[in-house]
């Protein structure tokens, strides 16, 4: 429990209506969207009206030792929202204005709780884009997004979220306000904090102002789906279309289970025996997307694909993409808890990590399904267990460390989108080394020597 | 198992809940607030901490489950399929066991049951209503402001009740030459008192595509006030009574012209008499022939179109949640008002988006439902049509108090009053021309 007179200071500064208390709803901020995680009920719960009010909140938690937990929509798939140590929840949902989209620089400055959608509704007035995608595009927010540096369906194209960040405005650990980057394409003045702060998970300053680079709206766009009897003729596949110089918007695949799994769910016509599926979108003028449409099928066929459809229309498109947009839900119906993984490898190693993650299902006796962002080599191994089974828990946190250690092992990473947080902090020196891990922490402390901003999350505190 | 009477009804349904949060995308509650509680994960979560022991079903817990607007938007968008319409009543129903009623709902149930006095109350109202109304001038309808605040704010807007209920105004049957068949219809408390011209127009045009129309006396509340809050006891007595009156008039088929009475004859009577042996054969056999009226027009008449006459109107179609999401019908309303000559139906922005009433929710979170209504009006606006129409009479009520008090002129109708509309002008225009 927090002292009376620490909710006293933040009434004071915030107002009684935005400083939540009674336990029905801090319980609701105990939680975010990882799977097989425990809970944690915060203390408090407040959402500032401005980034002044914000300053408050950090400077009251300095005063009173108290740790800050920033938050937008919880939509997190790494446990970096929940408040492992108590104190302050800080939501950022009343911070969702659209500051500017600036024509001439094709930027958009927004407040980090906007949503992402909010922002693409806005762009897409004036023709514009803003290319990153998550999977949560709808519920998620931008600071959230920023602060894990989300990916998404559209990175083997356009990249990710911090491709697109240009400049910030920060309240420090210690209540300070700084901006850092601009508007500008050239920006050489320090060290590059926006890079560091997009996908510091919260941990070292508090995002309340986001400068975004946006692009001009793609004209067109084709689907297209191919069926494979063999995982490395898919492989094959997502190479030779690389190597013709085509970057579709989206390479996905999609692993035998979860085509049975998703076909089950929803019917949406996939051969029940196929070994892979592979789903491409390219985009762009409309002339170059019908050329790149046609090679691509032409090269789907070569590498020995036993099906190939093109959407004709938009109905046939969202037909073609219902199957993969219900591959997580589907699979989340089969048991109770859904561990999903985002291990990343380079895109050529695709094949190899699928049959590695295969052979981990079969020695640990668990169902894992893998679907992904294939052309960007992001792998979704979902295991399918049920989290109050203890002996099969063991097993599947077996094959969690095993699913990581190959992804390092192919030249991959940890976390392709989902971020560190929680769950993947205890394999930081599998892909670091204890001398890198020993980096993230000095920075760590020279930004938040106290261990006020999001503690417990990527950095363990020793 | 039903969810009225067990809170251990819902396990199953909380578990496919993958706490994904898509339900915030589509939450008119918690579009407003920006606080968890408000979305269906928030409550879900409550209810799996309440199961689990890790908190009692305490006042607070029975507030936070009352801000649901159960529009079930969150049902449709919800990758996994969890009901969450089952989860919210299973809570408030165990809210009830546990905490008892909302001490504002309570007196408002126990009127429903009464139906007598229910009725002296109304048509005392009726004529006492200028005491604590303040009439608004308006060239559309009768409408009215509460002059003082009794907790529910002074922006909300009522009709005026009319001098006669609409089934004192009409006999039991309704005879037509040649009837080609006989029609229950169940009227509802807000057309039986509120919105008299929604129940005429039905009438209207149920009587001249031929059709004999039956309205029981007995008829009650259709109970889904209370079934919603959690009040099965109060909403298993007015189904039984409602069972009983129509089967002792008997009909064909049995129409509402309101989304409440269509989801209470279509479901859940059924349910709240699940295990009542008399009564439940009863409730699915009228369950399989009650109709919404424009899925009836529709699908079991068809209505005949000879004798439309021209409608002028710049229409735009608000979807009632119990209507679309509840009962599946959003085409028929759309094709009705298609078929009509001089209607031109401009589309608003997400027009299945909840209006806020909600019912009692609209009682207990006036400020709430008043900040969604301002979203669906200010929605409505910029369509620049000059005409509402929906289909629902509770939905109509929040319309047309958002409507009034963001000052634009436009009349909000329920779909059948322009149907009606169209017959009349057609007989207008046979009369001219002859």
């Amino acid at each position: 429990m927090l002292a009376r007179e620490i909710v006293q200071e933040l009434v004071q500064a915030l107002g009684r209506e935005n400083v939540l208390t009674e336990q029905e709803d801090l319980l609701t901020y105990a939680y975010d969207a990882t799977a097989a995680m425990k809970h944690h009920k915060p203390d408090v719960v407040v959402s500032p009206l401005s980034t002044e009010q914000v300053a408050e909140v950090v400077k009251i938690a300095n005063r009173h030792h108290v740790p800050i937990y920033p938050r937008g929509s919880g939509t997190n798939l790494s446990g970096g929202t929940i408040p492992i140590g108590g104190g302050i929840v800080l939501s950022m949902l009343n911070l969702n204005k659209i500051l500017e989209v600036d024509q001439d620089n094709l930027t958009a400055t927004v407040q980090p709780g906007l949503i992402i959608q909010a922002l693409n509704d806005e762009a897409a007035k004036h023709g514009l884009l803003y290319p990153p995608d998550p999977g949560t595009v709808t519920t998620a927010t931008m600071g959230g997004s920023v602060s894990e540096c989300s990916g998404g369906l559209r990175g083997l194209k356009y990249g990710v979220t911090k491709h697109y960040i240009m400049g910030l405005q920060l309240v420090l650990a210690n209540g300070e306000i700084i901006r850092w980057g601009g508007k500008t394409v050239k920006n050489v003045t320090g060290y590059d904090l926006v890079a560091l702060l997009t996908g510091a998970e919260g941990t070292l300053g508090i995002i309340t102002e986001i400068i975004v680079k946006l692009i001009p709206a793609p004209e067109a766009r084709k689907s297209i789906l191919a069926v494979f009897d063999n995982v490395d003729k898919a492989g094959r596949a997502i190479a030779a279309i690389i190597r013709n110089k085509v970057i579709p918007a989206t390479l996905e695949i999609m692993d035998n289970v979860t085509i049975q799994t998703v076909e089950n769910f929803v019917h949406a016509g996939l051969p029940m025996d196929a070994e892979a599926v592979l789903l491409c979108e390219v985009d762009g003028y409309k002339e170059v997307v019908e050329r790149e449409a046609a090679l691509v099928e032409r090269i789907l066929k070569e590498e020995g694909a036993v099906q190939v459809k093109i959407a004709k229309d938009d109905t046939e498109r969202d037909l073609l993409w219902l199957a993969r947009r219900s591959a997580l839900p589907a699979l989340a119906q089969k048991r109770p808890t859904t561990v999903l993984e985002d291990a990343t490898v380079p895109r050529s190693k695709i094949p190899d990590m699928l049959k590695a993650i295969r052979r981990i299902a079969t020695k640990h006796n668990l169902q894992i399904a893998t679907f992904g962002h294939a052309g960007d080599g992001n792998l979704h191994p979902t295991i399918l267990t049920d989290e109050r089974d203890v002996e099969e828990m063991k097993r599947v946190d077996l094959a969690v460390e095993e699913i990581f250690e190959t992804a390092i092992a192919l030249g991959g990473t940890l976390s392709g989108e989902h971020g560190i947080g929680i769950a993947k902090m205890k394999f930081l020196d599998l892909e670091f080394g204890e001398a890198g891990v020993a980096v993230l922490r000095r920075i760590k402390e020279a930004l938040d020597p106290d261990y006020i901003l999001n503690p417990g999350k990527i950095v363990r505190r020793d | 198992m039903s969810v009225y009477d067990s809170l251990d009804s819902i396990t199953e349904e909380l578990r496919k809940c993958m706490k994904c949060g898509n339900c915030q995308a589509v939450c008119p509650i918690y579009k407003e607030s920006r606080q968890e509680v408000g979305a269906a994960r928030g409550k879900i979560s409550l209810a799996e901490f309440l199961l689990s022991g890790e908190i009692e079903m305490t006042k607070g817990m029975a507030d936070r489950f009352s801000l649901c607007t159960t529009c079930m938007a969150c049902n449709t968008n919800c990758p996994c399929g969890v009901r969450f319409d089952k989860i919210i009543l299973a809570a408030r129903a165990e809210g009830v066991r546990k905490q008892g009623l909302h001490p504002v709902k309570k007196i408002a149930f126990t009127a429903l049951k009464m139906q007598r006095m229910f009725d002296f109350g109304m048509k005392t109202g009726s004529i006492f209503q200028a005491v604590a109304l303040k009439n608004i001038p308006d060239r559309h309808s009768k409408l009215a402001r509460m002059r003082v605040d009794i907790g529910i704010g002074k922006d909300k807007v009522f009709p005026m009740l009319p001098k006669r209920t609409l089934r004192s105004e009409f006999p039991e049957v309704i005879k037509v030459k040649n009837p080609k068949m006989r029609v229950g219809f169940f009227t509802g408390c807000m057309i039986n008192y509120f919105y008299t011209d929604i129940g005429r127009a039905v009438i209207e045009v149920l009587t001249e595509n031929d059709i004999e129309v039956v309205i029981p006396k007995f008829q009650a509340c259709c109970g889904i006030p209370a079934s919603v809050n959690g009040d099965a006891g109060s909403a298993r007595t007015l189904a039984k009574r409602n069972l009983r009156a129509f089967e002792r008039m008997g009909a064909d088929a049995l129409v509402v012209a309101c989304s409440s009475g269509g989801t209470a004859w279509k479901h859940v009577f059924s349910e709240l008499l699940e295990n009542d042996p008399e009564l439940k054969p009863l409730a699915d056999k009228w369950a399989a022939k009650s109709y919404d009226i424009s899925e009836f027009l529709i699908h079991q008449v068809p209505f005949k179109k000879e004798g439309l006459g021209r409608v002028s109107r710049k229409v735009t179609y608000h979807d009632p949640c119990h209507l679309n999401r509840g009962a599946g019908i959003s085409k028929e309303p759309r094709e009705i008002l298609k078929s009509i000559p001089g209607v031109e139906l401009i589309e608003m922005k997400e027009p299945g988006r909840c209006c806020g009433m909600a019912g009692s929710f609209s009682l207990v979170h006036p400020d709430l439902s008043v900040q969604i209504s301002d979203r669906k009006t200010a929605d409505i606006q910029t369509t620049n049509t000059d005409t509402v129409a929906t289909g629902c009479p509770a939905c109509r009520m929040q319309l047309q108090s958002g409507i009034e008090n963001a000052d634009i002129d436009e009349e909000v109708l329920h779909t059948i009053q322009i149907l009606a509309e169209s017959y009349r002008a057609g007989k207008k225009e046979l009369n001219s021309s002859k």
